[in-house]
């Protein structure tokens, strides 16, 4: 799948949102939430498909998550129950530190 | 990303709480979602391809700049101040375009080619209808989210371009998602077409943190504001805080809800921050630096800093009350010589900057360069643990017979002074040396120190090539409405009278 800057993408098997804010250098490369591929976000869930309890620590709105090897890094827009992974690898949190408020 | 998806996460995780206004009546996160899709819908229908902002601030600009992110077209304000001949030749070059106006300034504006005039008080109406049709919006392509016309203190002003993964990088790297409390609430009083305005809509939002307008700046209303609102976080620019200092201490208002207060925008005097630190104990102190071109905060000297450097005896740490602290951990910053070659800790040079928010591009110029370094144009250094701190712009560094000297180190020593109110140094034209030092001084009593004591002053501190040769006295320096100092005007002013023949 293209995991262009900007695009959006939705689980296939819980409500998570997914929004890509640093695309991945390499080919070949598959969001997954709760262990099954995403979906474009303007696309058709597969039906059928059920969420990996392997992958299942959750997706929660407004953390950032990202891939150390490929330096994909997406923005979680929606919560669900599933977790990310890149090609089956899950994806890191990403721990920032508050900064105080300049604006 | 798109900046308008803040606005879409934010209605859906607090759809109820106020995001603009009073708690009674106030506007919340989902009614703001719902205008500025309304908003959307009717930028759509209209022809033009720019929307335009001019007015003051208030609710209306967080409808405008969401609605215009949606419609993906760019949101450009203007500033209302201008003279009407500069104001109509701005608008005209934002053709073809929406102009959404302020009700008293229609007349200012009308019969422009290629602009369709609308007053504030009808674009309010026209969202209300779009929002009752409930049209669909289509998906659009994010691109260029806000044009910023520079003050142009220099020639034509230039429109600086941010795109929306410059904004929404800034965002999400800087503020924590709905981290904000129920009860807190912040006071926006820099006008629309001012870069932390733009900013402090789209972070408000992104923090879930109410937000109040005081569409006018007078330090009178904004004590009021303050205190009835109980606004526990503010941003001012250095013009301003000392004028709301002057009104707590004639009130003896205190502020009890006020936590954070952040000042930025231009170099601000230390004594007024020593004496705000005295005056509200219990607010956190934030100087943040940032540019229109970096898409607003670049580095912030926090509240921990502050205290640190307030209370020690250390000239090296106190002195860092003076910077502007350090870079987002999001962004690199390097200080280079005239050659280009970055230089260590202590050395003065150009400030560049490199990072994800930093857009460094006007319409139809890139400064940005190919490896992502923005050239600021301002001057300043890095001390041992990365503080910054600036001297001025580039081009207001003063050369005399080939020795570089910045205006603001010779300025912070002046202002030390305690018969100075204020003070601008500057080069003038200079037939022996090329320029040579003019210092332009606001006493702070009736009588003015003397030129012999004030030159003593710079001499013992700094050395005597930095010791102003021109002196003038006056009983204030131009600014603009946003705290900038206005150089250029009182450099051609000092020139002018240099060049006149002596009586």
């Amino acid at each position: 799948m293209e995991l262009k800057p900007g695009s959006r993408w939705k689980s296939s098997v819980c409500n998570a949102e997914v929004v890509v804010v640093r695309p991945p250098k390499g080919s070949d490369l598959n969001l997954e939430c709760g262990g099954v591929a995403m979906t474009p976000l303007a696309g058709e869930k597969p039906a059928g498909a059920t969420l990996n309890p392997a992958f299942a620590e959750g997706v929660q709105s407004g953390k950032r998550y990202f891939d150390e090897d490929t330096g994909l890094e997406v923005l979680g827009s929606k919560a669900g129950d599933g977790s990310l992974s890149l090609n089956g690898r899950p994806l890191q949190r990403r721990e920032a530190k508050a900064l105080p408020a300049s604006d | 990303m798109h900046t308008s998806l803040l606005l879409e996460m934010a209605a859906d995780a607090f759809p109820d709480r106020v995001a603009i206004g009073s708690l009674e009546g106030g506007v919340t996160f989902e009614e703001l979602k719902h205008r500025a899709r309304g908003a959307a819908a009717w930028f759509n229908s209209q022809a033009g391809e720019t929307v335009v902002f001019i007015g003051y601030n208030g609710p209306a600009l967080s409808s405008a700049v969401f609605g215009s992110a949606m419609a993906g077209k760019p949101f450009a304000p203007l500033n209302y101040r201008l003279t009407d001949p500069d104001l109509r030749k701005l608008l005209a070059r934002t053709a073809p375009s929406i102009a959404i106006v302020d009700d008293d300034m229609l007349e200012r504006v009308r019969g422009i080619e290629g602009v369709t005039v609308t007053g504030r008080n009808e674009f309010a109406a026209h969202c209300r209808d779009h929002i009752a049709q409930g049209a669909e919006l289509p998906e659009v392509d994010p691109d260029i989210a806000v044009l910023l016309f520079t003050s142009g203190t220099t020639g034509e002003p230039k429109a600086a371009v941010l795109r929306h993964r410059h904004l929404a990088s800034y965002v999400i790297s800087t503020v924590e998602f709905m981290g904000a409390e129920e009860e807190e609430c912040s006071l926006v009083s820099v006008p629309p077409y001012h870069i932390a305005s733009i900013s402090a809509a789209l972070t408000g939002v992104y923090s879930g943190r109410r937000a109040v307008y005081i569409p006018n700046f007078t330090p009178e209303a904004w004590v009021d504001v303050a205190s009835f609102e109980k606004v526990t976080h503010a941003m001012v620019v250095p013009t301003m805080l000392d004028r709301i200092l002057s009104v707590l201490e004639t009130r003896g208002e205190k502020l009890p809800h006020l936590r954070a207060l952040s000042y930025g925008g231009g170099r601000m005097p230390l004594p007024t921050i020593e004496k705000a630190v005295t005056l509200l104990p219990q607010v956190d102190f934030v100087n943040a630096y940032g540019l229109t071109e970096t898409s607003s905060t670049i580095s912030v000297l926090g509240p921990e800093d502050h205290r640190t450097a307030i209370a020690s005896d250390d000239p090296n740490v106190r002195r860092r009350l003076g910077s502007v602290g350090r870079p987002l951990p999001a962004l690199e910053v390097e200080i280079r010589d005239a050659e280009g070659h970055a230089v260590g800790p202590g050395v003065p040079g150009e400030v560049y900057v490199r990072g994800e928010q930093v857009a460094g591009e006007y319409l139809h110029k890139k400064v940005i360069q190919d490896d992502g370094w923005f050239p600021t144009n301002d001057s300043g250094w890095l001390d041992d643990e990365g503080y910054l701190f600036l001297e001025g712009r580039l081009d207001d560094v003063i050369v005399r017979g080939g020795e570089n000297m910045s205006p603001g180190e010779i300025e912070d020593v002046l202002r030390t002074h305690p018969g100075v109110a204020d003070v601008a140094v500057l080069g003038v034209p200079d037939d022996r040396w090329g320029e040579r030092v003019a210092a332009v001084i606001v006493p702070s009593g009736e009588a003015a120190p003397s030129v012999e004591e004030l030159s003593e002053w710079v001499r013992t501190r700094l050395r005597s090539t930095k010791t102003p040769e021109t002196w003038e006295f006056r009983a204030e320096l131009p600014y603009n409405e946003t705290g900038k100092l206005l150089r250029r005007v009182l450099k051609a002013e000092l020139a002018e009278a240099a060049e006149r023949p002596r009586d």
